[in-house]
């Protein structure tokens, strides 16, 4: 079945005679009160896909701030101190105000109970406790920047930061500490979701895979980052009291620090990507109008991610002074966590396989994903190696690799999903020729920010560091180039995005004629999702059901 | 509190709403006293065995009845004997978490230079 | 809420509770398709709570058993400085404590209004007895500068004899090593003594509604989940005490 170039498969309504459903979630109630002590989960997701928007634009600020010191040798913009506290505030706040509850907290809330068949979350009250928890946390965080902001980096190393520093860090350390019950409460809320909450007929093999990736990231979520938080809590203590808990002249050890930070932050990173693999596996299956190749293999792909992921914290500190033993123990293991990724980007490829390939906007940041993914991922397994790492560690190879899994996967995932799902939750459509050119822009300026950092990395540049030998100028300045092509791609979306809310086209059901419970209810949808609840009949992505059912139950209102 | 046998309603083919049939059962105090009961005897007992010189196996005797204790009050005060196997496994799953927390953890530890501080 | 939900059919509840009187209680929340569905899901929920719990203490008594394994002497020694029938009498107390928040959660489940009242409140006041003994232990390490900080002192470690104590002197270095005890000791009870404070005030708000009537005509979820959390407060101490209190107790020769 060739298709022209220009084949696509979005079905929009008549523009001339269709209109916004009458009643929907945005219009049920008004005034500010009704969206600042919401239950519904719809809301709470446009509430946090406000609030991480602008932790992004700020964090982005300081991306930009870095590229600027760095486009000379000589460190002639900033002083050390400060240029620390750039990159430890850009950490900082990309990490966990905006990567963690990106795709969870914004498409998550949104999407799961409408996947699921259900009303809404287990928990509302709790899912609007945790956007306020995140606030706090982002307020915090706002603040230590306000007052002087923190140069620990945002690994917050021991003993430098308990021990040598005046810098705020305690404001960071109790911002990121709140921060983290908001993770937590939303990681909760989506397990007992999907345990209890799942309409008739759907077992765990017909949910979508957006939900199992999101499953797989909660119980991260929940088991991992209360030892974050005691980690935290045990900083403040030795900096207020000086227990000694990581002072070596007290006794105490300072790897034990890293040891409880890294237990979190390790599957920190498989909780901001497995969510952007569920976005990644509905979008491809729906722009080559095929079921995803192996839904047990990616489902159960998802959950072994979330196992091994606890295994490998280790590598994180191959330089730090730990056993040599059980550096190899975790060098190993590593070697074990990138199989299920792997396995997953061969599934997808397998899906497009003899699929009816479409390029829409979500379709494009989906193939950026599984390229720059790829090589992140493969880049992490060379870092995983205890031979390479001992050389690798600490320089720009590093800071490349976690970009591509982080930048180059999970935020052109993130892209993905709200352009994907940006019909659906407003209504509307965005303009597709400039959220194309958006796409492209991004990826061109992705790969010049920072593969020229692989190469920096591998000749020796270290991180963190705001001066540089001379030879390596040509490649950051390459990179800051780069990154200014970058930051006009991510400043697009918010344009047109913003845009189509008013001046969109009228979306309708299901422009992309995807499956999935989701797109069988009006955009955008009833504050209840659905009018009665469904019973679910078939299987996941079942295209040929979807061509062979009639407009039954669920039907647009207005 | 004898609930329908099984019970399969169209709607709701594979039980999500109440999976395994949950037994509703209720404690009774008098179980209850056994256990409070239980509690307080190994509580002396550990008391009495620290002052006893067992070398070794003072901080296992030690670590065993607190292990013990805090399972019959899972068990008994906390219901999860009479819970769903979600919840058991869910119980089953955090203390799962933090054995790899301590083991993998002090594997670092013990083979770096273990004694030699 | 949208009108367009009130065709919603109640054909669960009609099925699954043909065999019992079932009012629709006016607690039951709308996402939950049936009460037993709710109760299991607040259930659950709680259970996954105390998962959290157990990692965040977990991260703590990591760091007892490197440190304790570490400089046992200076555990040994510093651990014995703390009073083991007040310890032992606090375990009691609060094992009693949660044997009435158990038999609280029976007589909600029995809608015996009065007697879960009861339970509550002297729940409440073992709990308050637990805090009231805790302050008394602290406040005499703060005399005897055991507190962690700039106050902390080891001269009772590297010359006992000279304050009465029996035990034998640890040499200097060792004798640091008793920070880290006391810094485990005040950070592990005082993040216990944090969750039973924030365990009492919620059991004065409990009773309160208990008093109300709130919890006997059949809604038990809030008593039963507070219950849990109650419960594993107290097995945290179950393990505090041996491993903080009893390290060396044989007496010297």
């Amino acid at each position: 079945m060739s298709a022209p170039a220009t084949h696509t498969i979005l079905s929009l309504p008549d523009q001339s005679t269709a209109k916004m459903p009458k009643r929907h979630y945005l219009n049920n109630e008004d005034g500010l009160l009704s969206w600042l002590l919401t239950g519904d989960h719809k809301r709470i997701a446009i509430l946090y896909l406000i609030s991480i928007t602008f932790f992004f634009f700020i964090g982005g600020a300081f991306a930009g701030l870095i590229r600027l010191e760095l486009l000379t040798p000589q460190p002639d913009l900033v002083a050390a101190d400060t240029y620390n506290k750039f990159f430890t505030m850009h950490g900082i706040i990309m990490i966990f105000l905006f990567l963690v509850p990106s795709v969870p907290a914004t498409l998550g809330n949104f999407l799961i109970p409408i996947m699921l068949g259900a009303k809404d979350l287990a928990f509302p009250k709790i899912n609007l406790l945790s956007w306020y928890l995140y606030l706090i946390g982002g307020t915090l965080t706002l603040a230590a920047l306000v007052l002087g902001g923190v140069d620990t980096g945002w690994t917050f190393t021991t003993p430098l930061s308990t021990h040598y520093l005046n810098t705020h860090v305690l404001t960071a350390a109790t911002a990121i500490f709140i921060a983290g019950f908001s993770s937590i409460f939303t990681g909760l809320n989506f397990i007992v979701t999907i345990h209890r909450m799942r309409c008739p007929g759907m077992t765990w093999f017909r949910m979508p895979l957006f939900v199992w990736s999101h499953y797989a990231a909660s119980l991260l979520m929940v088991l991992g980052t209360p030892v974050l938080a005691i980690a935290l809590v045990l900083v403040a203590l030795e900096r207020i009291a000086g227990i000694g808990v990581f002072d070596p002249a007290k006794g105490g050890d300072p790897l034990l620090f890293q040891h409880l930070f890294w237990f979190y932050s390790h599957p920190a990173v498989y909780i901001m990507i497995l969510p952007g693999m569920g976005v990644i596996s509905e979008v491809i299956s729906t722009f080559s109008r095929k079921r995803v190749f192996g839904y047990s293999a990616v489902a159960f792909s998802s959950v072994a991610i979330a196992l091994f992921g606890f295994f490998v914290w280790e590598h994180h500190m191959f330089i730090m002074g730990v056993s040599n033993y059980s550096a190899l123990v975790f060098s190993l293991l590593t070697m074990l966590v990138a199989v299920p990724s792997a396995i997953k980007i061969f599934n997808w490829t397998f899906t497009l396989q003899k699929g009816s390939i479409t390029f829409e906007t979500p379709m494009l940041y989906a193939f950026g994903f599984m390229g720059l993914f790829t090589i992140g991922g493969l880049t992490g397994v060379f870092l995983g190696s205890l031979g390479m790492d001992i050389h690798l560690t600490e320089t720009y190879f590093i800071v490349a690799h976690f970009h591509f899994v982080m930048v180059g996967g999970m935020l052109m995932a993130f892209l993905a999903g709200v352009h994907f799902w940006w019909p659906k939750m407003t209504g509307r459509m965005y303009p597709e020729s400039l959220s194309k050119l958006a796409a492209v822009t991004t990826f061109i300026g992705f790969n010049l920010t920072f593969l020229p950092q692989f190469i920096l990395g591998y000749l020796g540049m270290p991180r963190r560091y705001h001066a540089y030998p001379p030879e390596f100028q040509v490649l950051n300045v390459l990179s800051t180039a780069g990154a200014t092509v970058l930051g006009v791609g991510y400043m697009l979306p918010l344009l047109y995005l913003g845009w189509s809310l008013k001046y969109g086209a009228i979306a309708g059901n299901n422009p992309w004629q995807a499956t999935g419970l989701e797109w069988q209810i009006q955009s955008p949808p009833i504050t209840a999702n659905f009018i009665e609840t469904p019973v679910m009949d078939h299987e996941a992505y079942d295209y040929e059901w979807l061509e062979k059912k009639t407009l039954n139950e669920v039907t647009t209102v207005g | 509190m004898a609930h329908e046998a099984i019970h399969t309603d169209a709607n709701d083919a594979s039980n999500v709403t109440n999976p395994e049939h949950a037994q509703h059962h209720i404690v009774t105090p008098l179980q209850y006293s056994f256990v409070f009961i239980t509690l307080l005897v190994f509580t002396a007992i550990t008391v009495f065995a620290a002052y006893l010189d067992l070398h070794w196996a003072n901080p296992v005797i030690a670590l065993a009845i607190a292990s013990f204790k805090a399972v019959i009050v899972i068990l008994f005060f906390m219901h999860a004997a009479y819970q769903s196997r979600l919840i058991k496994m869910t119980i089953g799953a955090g203390f799962f978490m933090f054995l790899v927390l301590v083991t993998m953890t002090m594997s670092d530890y013990i083979s770096r230079a273990w004694g030699l501080w | 809420m949208d009108s367009a939900i009130a065709t919603h059919p109640h054909t669960h509840e009609t099925a699954v509770h043909a065999d019992h009187e079932h009012a629709s209680l006016p607690q039951h929340r709308h996402h939950f398709e049936t009460e037993e569905q709710q109760r299991e899901a607040g259930s659950f929920g709680m259970w996954l709570f105390l998962l959290t719990e157990i990692m965040f203490f977990g991260g703590m008594f990591f760091a007892y058993l490197l440190y304790r394994n570490w400089y046992y002497p200076a555990f040994a020694v510093a651990s014995n400085q703390l009073s083991v029938p007040l310890g032992a009498a606090n375990t009691a107390i609060l094992i009693t404590s949660g044997f009435c928040m158990a038999v609280g959660v029976w007589a909600a489940e029995v809608r015996r209004r009065k007697m879960l009242v009861l339970m509550l409140v002297l729940t409440t006041v073992f709990g308050i007895a637990f805090i009231g003994v805790k302050a008394d232990e602290y406040h005499e390490k703060y005399e005897m500068h055991h507190i962690p900080g700039a106050d902390f002192s080891v001269a009772q470690f590297v010359n006992p004899a000279a304050y009465g104590i029996k035990e034998e002197p640890l040499n200097p270095d060792m004798a640091q090593k008793t920070e880290i005890y006391f810094f485990l000791y005040f950070a592990m009870t005082g993040m216990h003594a944090v969750h039973m404070i924030i365990g009492i005030v919620l059991l004065f708000w409990l009773t309160h509604r208990a008093w109300r009537g709130d919890f006997s005509s059949g809604y038990v979820a809030p008593i039963e989940n507070f219950g849990l959390y109650w419960h594993f407060v107290d097995i945290v101490w179950l393990f505090l005490f041996p491993l903080l209190y009893l390290i060396n107790r044989h007496p010297l020769h």
